[in-house]
């Protein structure tokens, strides 16, 4: 199983160098010159000539790239143009606010909507599985700033429980997770109803009621465990598309993390923090695909017996 | 030896589909005696299955229903039973061994465990209890007990169909119901399986219903043997008797299949055309329309049910008599 | 003669499934509601001139931030702009942006996919690993990232949008395109002499139509989302341009005073989406029986 891991962390690798190029290769397409936007538009010229070259930017590209890529792997993701702070500090700082979001949504989409598709499936074609059915289609097809925009306006203004924006207490966590878990809260939803109404249908369920054990037990046991194991899939490379919300979700509740920071980079031409936020990004969805694959081999044996 | 274990009547199932009311099974009547096997042939899609599910009530519904009759075993009616005591019975009193061991078993669950929650389940036995009995039910079908924690991916297929048989048996039922328990194993696994299934039910004293296509296994394990069409029992009747002298038609036309070594394959002779659409109800007898004997009669009038030595027949044919007596047999009681 | 043949059986074939199709989703009570609100959409958008009661952009400063009202029934904006009329002319920013980004992404993945199922080895291997490193950054940021470098626009957004669509199409292609490769037609059209863009045009690509259809139905929902999600961060449709993203961006300050202006247009969004979804959903159950329950 360890073997297996590192295996896979060793595929995360060509990956996260190719977002790297495919980034760097990009923003050097871009019309802005970064020296440019540094010093201002009433810079002098030989100013910009000389931050030019202090930057390496008058250096074939893929020398450039090379140093960026050497720095990059000691920790070193050049400094901000705004701020003029190391991206990695200023990373590091958001870093917190945003995990912190993307696990307790990842959380509350699982224990919202995993039981919303049992009960779709378990009820099939009564008005229970319409019903969910349609919250799950509405919660996948409502826009996520919307949804963080009538959730302020429910909670915070007509019924002042929450406090609108900012971050510090979890009080302030409620409405962006849950803006943020909408989506993926849906997404499992339908999943888990296909998955259950297929997995009621296999033979050895039928078997397990052939034993005449308590029907607790031929659900809990038998129908969800078989059942979780393409949610989980479906559920964990979903999440890691939606982990992109954040930027909607911080915007809207002004949460100091990495989503607005790389909003407010791409705004201000912050080359360089934009270079780095995609990069923990890609990071995150590799890390979480990885989770999912490990998860996977722990829910199915058959999956497991191949990396031992 | 006459104590009936097992009385269907008068069954019937549907399944509602898109495409209309699917007549499985027709207003079938089946008897086992205790300590006896059964066996129920017929080709594919005659409703062998879902017979044996509506014993156990678990035939899917939707779309699946019961519609009629009644199966009184060990003098209560199963298909009135409330769920609860039915609950009591499925794995406990009757065991069910299904078609494909490569997909009957769960495939993220030891095996052990597997065999082990009917016990824990029917004989109040606490986990260890329960597991050390499953150890001992795997060396019955010839497993090493040890084995107990793998999981179905690491047995082959006969191996699989042991296990099975070993949870089918584990709480030592009155009555397995057996559905092509060979069917998808190698010609050299079926024999061992087919062994080790007659030496369990000698060795436990359990009754049998052998659902197979196969008049060679028919042969091989039962006493009785009912044969199935369209959903109705054509004919049923002792194993002697029918393999001696088929009667009905159908049954005529299904020892004539079975390839013989000694004759030439010329000899082989498939009863021609399908079964009827099983959507489409049939006002006459529902093998009318492959009967190389059908008369203007059979396709308007049902057959009802004409005992001839004890073996019931469902066809015209017989209902009068005369053909017997053209046979130059005994006498013949009307059903 | 027997490709042409082939052609032909395959042609009928795909009419009279097509006649199937619609038998079943006219069962489908939801997915025909959701394709009647994607009618109406088109046509309101066709004829937003006509049906909007103001124009879209007339500002005026003594009626700004009122509620709903006989004259103004969603109400006015903080330039006092009638937001029902602005929502309507929104319909049609939607509408164009959705389905040319999806255009955009169908196509190039579609042609990326059919290259790489159809040659194999080495060309699908780097295509297939562009592919893995565009999924590897989240949709919208990677949108986000290509509307920064190439600047705000209405044509940027549509190909920001676009791309981060690709990944979806080339594999859906690839796919069928891999499965049809070895196949009889394929092989006795090559036989014929047909040219290998032929060959994908004309088999390959009206093979994998039916699940492109529903991807595509289904990606204009997601088109429509991004690409108001970029507005509605600054970064798509600018102002004074009624879009409804970014009319959610401007009414945001004044979700406290004036909800309306928040409320409507993000409405509009989510009946479109949700439309598009249920009917895609119906389209592929009516597509693929074997779902159907
Ligand atoms: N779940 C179901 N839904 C609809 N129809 C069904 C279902 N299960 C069985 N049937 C239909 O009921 C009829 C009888 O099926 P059944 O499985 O009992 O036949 P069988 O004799 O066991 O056949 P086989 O030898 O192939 O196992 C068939 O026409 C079949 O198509
Ligand atoms: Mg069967």
């Amino acid at each position: 199983m360890i073997r297996y891991i590192l295996k896979r962390i060793a595929l995360l690798i060509p990956i996260l160098l190719g977002v790297s190029i495919l980034i760097f290769g990009v923003i050097r397409l871009a019309p802005g010159d970064p020296a440019e936007v540094m010093l201002g538009p009433t810079a002098e010229r030989e100013d910009i000539e000389l931050l030019r070259e202090k930057l390496g930017l008058n250096r074939p590209i893929v020398v450039q790239y090379g140093i960026f890529l050497k720095n990059a792997l000691q920790g070193d993701l050049g400094r901000s143009i705004k701020t003029n702070n190391p991206v990695t500090e200023e990373l590091l700082q958001r870093f917190p606010a945003t995990i912190t979001l993307a696990f307790s949504s990842i959380v509350l989409a699982l224990l919202v909507g995993f039981p919303l598709g049992m009960i779709a499936a378990l009820k099939q074609n009564t008005v229970w599985d319409a019903l969910s059915s349609f919250l799950a289609l509405a919660g996948f097809s409502i826009p996520n700033f919307w949804a963080g925009l009538m959730l302020m306006l429910l909670f915070s203004i007509v019924v002042p429980i929450l406090p609108s924006s900012g971050y510090g207490s979890w009080k302030h966590m409620v409405l962006p997770t849950v803006v943020l878990a909408i989506q993926t809260m849906a997404v499992i939803a339908r999943m888990t109803r296909s998955s259950v109404l297929e997995i009621i249908r296999q033979d050895y369920v039928r078997t397990a009621r052939a034993k005449g054990i308590a029907n607790k037990l031929v659900l809990f046991r038998h129908i969800v465990r078989n059942a979780l194991i393409p949610v989980v899939t479906i559920a964990g490379l979903y999440f890691g598309h939606s982990l992109g919300g954040v930027v909607i979700t911080e915007t809207i509740f002004s949460i100091p993390g990495i989503g607005r920071l790389l909003v407010d980079a791409i705004r201000s031409q912050d080359y360089p923090v934009v270079q780095g936020g995609i990069l923990v990004f890609a990071l995150c969805v590799g890390v979480v695909n990885l989770v999912v694959d490990v998860l996977y081999a722990f829910l199915d044996p058959r999956i497991k017996a191949q990396y031992r | 030896m006459n104590t009936p274990l097992l009385q269907v009547r008068n069954l019937s199932v549907v399944y509602r589909t898109f495409e209309g009311v699917l007549r499985a099974v027709n207003g079938i009547d089946l008897d086992l005696e205790a300590g006896r096997t059964l066996g129920l042939v017929g080709e594919s899609g005659a409703g062998k299955t879902t017979t044996a599910l509506s014993v156990m009530r678990l035939v899917p519904t939707p779309p699946g229903e019961i519609v009629s009759g009644s199966a009184t075993f060990e003098g209560r009616d199963l298909m009135t039973l409330p769920e609860r005591e039915m609950m009591r019975i499925r794995g406990n009193r009757i065991s069910m061994i299904f078609q494909d061991p490569m997909t009957s078993l769960n495939p993220v669950l030891p095996v052990g465990l597997q065999i082990s929650e009917a016990l824990e389940a029917h004989q109040k036995l606490g986990k260890a209890e329960a597991a050390r009995k499953a150890g001992q039910m795997l060396e019955k079908v010839q497993i090493p007990a040890q084995r107990l924690q793998e999981y179905p991916h690491e047995f082959s297929g006969g191996m699989r169909q042991r296990v099975v048989i070993a949870m089918a048996l584990a709480c030592n039922p009155r009555l397995i119901i057996a559905d092509e328990p060979t069917t998808a194993l190698d010609v050299t696994i079926q024999i061992q399986v087919l062994e080790l299934m007659k030496e369990l039910r000698n060795e436990f004293g359990t009754s049998m219903i052998m659902i197979t296509h196969d008049l060679g296994v028919v042969g091989e394990v039962c006493d009785r043997v009912a044969v199935m069409y369209a959903g109705e029992i054509v004919e049923d009747g002792d194993i002697a008797q029918i393999f001696d002298q088929p009667m009905h038609p159908y049954t005529v036309g299904l020892f004539k299949c079975i390839p013989n070594i000694e004759e030439p394959a010329s000899t082989i002779h498939p009863i021609r055309g399908m079964m009827p659409d099983p959507l489409v109800p049939m006002p006459g007898c529902c093998f009318e329309p492959r009967c190389p004997e059908a008369t203007a009669r059979c396709a308007t009038e049902r057959p009802g049910g004409a005992l001839v030595d004890g073996r019931r027949i469902r066809c015209h044919l017989y209902a009068d008599g005369k053909r017997a007596f053209a046979h130059g047999r005994e006498t013949v009681s009307h059903a | 003669m027997i490709a042409v043949n082939e052609r032909t059986v395959i042609r009928d074939k795909k009419r009279s499934q097509l006649g199937e199709v619609w038998r079943r989703l006219r069962r489908n009570k939801a997915a025909l509601l959701g394709m009647s609100v994607i009618v109406l959409l088109f046509v309101v958008a066709v004829f937003a001139p006509l049906l909007a009661p103001y124009d879209p952009n007339r500002i005026d400063m003594k009626i700004r931030l009122q509620a709903s009202s006989s004259a103004h029934p969603l109400g006015t904006d903080n330039f006092g702009r009638d937001i029902l009329s602005r929502i309507i002319w929104g319909s049609r920013i939607s509408l164009y942006v959705g389905f040319v980004a999806v255009g955009i992404g169908a196509v190039f993945g579609g042609i990326l996919g059919a290259i790489g199922g159809f040659y194999g080895k080495r060309i699908d291997n780097v295509i297939m690993r562009l592919m893995d490193v565009l999924l590897a950054v989240p949709q919208i940021i990677l949108a986000i990232a290509i509307v920064g470098v190439l600047g705000t626009s209405l044509t940027n957004l549509m190909v920001a949008v676009g791309i981060s669509q690709v990944p979806r199409y080339a594999r859906l292609v690839r796919a069928s395109a891999m499965s049809l490769r070895g196949q009889e037609f394929v092989e006795a059209a090559r036989a014929i002499g047909a040219s290998d863009v032929r060959i994908i045009l004309e088999n390959i690509l009206p093979n994998c139509m039916a699940p492109i259809i529903v991807q595509s139905t289904l990606g204009v929902a997601a088109a429509i989302l991004s690409a108001a999600s970029l507005s509605f961060l600054g970064l798509g449709i600018q102002p004074p341009t009624p879009e409804w993203g970014s009319m959610l961006s401007a009414g945001r300050q004044f979700l406290r005073s004036a909800p309306h202006l928040s409320i409507y247009p993000g409405l509009a969004i989510a009946i479109v989406v949700l439309a598009l979804n249920v009917f895609g959903d119906g389209l592929r159950d009516s597509l693929d029986p074997k779902l159907r329950q």
